[in-house]
């Protein structure tokens, strides 16, 4: 039985469409800045997943991919990479290197540092971006921080392809960071509720 | 179309991504409130879609019979 496509069933194109944009003019970067709050509010005010559920680019990119080019083993993932202490783990790691970028943001900000203009790769690889950023477009602060936001939300899809390619299509989801923090906030405001 | 099996969801492990109501044929399995998937054995035809794309690899085909 095939279910009936909604419009945010092509959030996928977005994904695509974000990176493409971010190669080309970096501080598209920005835009990231929806997928970073939009789980956030809705879990905080709906009490749901319908991002992750319903919303996510990245995990709809996931699972049209190897559908199209049979691109993943299939093969379930290890247990540890779904486990608390992995998933919350990485969390803190996640936010830790997203205070970073708000710190190298200040940085430039303050004048105490200057802009680079290259995309790090997981959080290691300096990679020259230059070409997506004509000096003095805008604050070099609000340049800084799109490369860096870039940075993140590359590296992250790297790691999703390759968890996806290794393993099973969405097991990126098992410890993304978003998809933890907007479980616990599910949790916390369902506390004590059991389904009926 | 009735089946010995049903899905079960280890609602412990289960990180709610949804990636298994997407492929339930039956719209038998719905994510509960953000917190974990929950499964109407009802409507379940055992097909195993679910456990197939659970990243968490948290859902089980127990017997029906078992339970009974």
């Amino acid at each position: 039985m095939k279910k009936s496509k909604k419009w945010y069933d092509y959030l996928w194109i977005w994904s695509i469409l974000y990176f493409t944009l971010g190669f080309f003019n970096i501080l598209f970067a920005w835009l990231g800045m929806i997928d970073f709050l939009l789980p956030l509010l809705l879990a905080l005010f709906g009490g749901d997943k319908f991002f992750c559920n319903h919303l996510c680019g990245r995990g709809q990119l996931f699972t049209v991919l190897p559908r199209a080019l049979k691109c993943s083993r299939g093969k379930p993932a290890p247990a540890w990479l779904s486990s608390k202490w992995f998933r919350y783990g990485f969390l803190l790691f996640f936010l830790t290197m997203f205070a970073n970028i708000v710190h190298q943001t200040y940085l430039v900000y303050a004048g105490a540092s200057s802009l680079r203009e290259v995309v790090k790769l997981f959080w290691t690889f300096r990679v020259p971006w230059g070409w997506a950023y004509t000096a003095g477009t805008t604050a070099d602060w609000v340049a800084q921080f799109s490369f860096g936001f870039y940075s993140l939300m590359l590296t992250s899809t790297l790691i999703g392809l390759i968890v996806m390619a290794l393993y099973r299509p969405r097991t990126w989801c098992s410890f993304c960071p978003m998809g933890s923090m907007t479980q616990l906030i599910c949790k916390a405001k369902h506390r004590g509720e059991q389904p009926e | 179309m009735a089946s010995k099996f049903y899905a079960q969801v280890a609602r412990t492990r289960c990180v709610s991504c949804g990636a298994c109501t997407h492929e339930c044929p039956r719209d038998a399995i719905r994510v509960w409130k953000g917190c974990f998937a929950l499964v109407d054995p009802l409507r379940c035809i055992g097909c195993g879609k679910c456990k197939k794309a659970c990243p968490a690899d948290c859902i089980d085909m127990k017997l029906r019979e078992a339970d009974a």
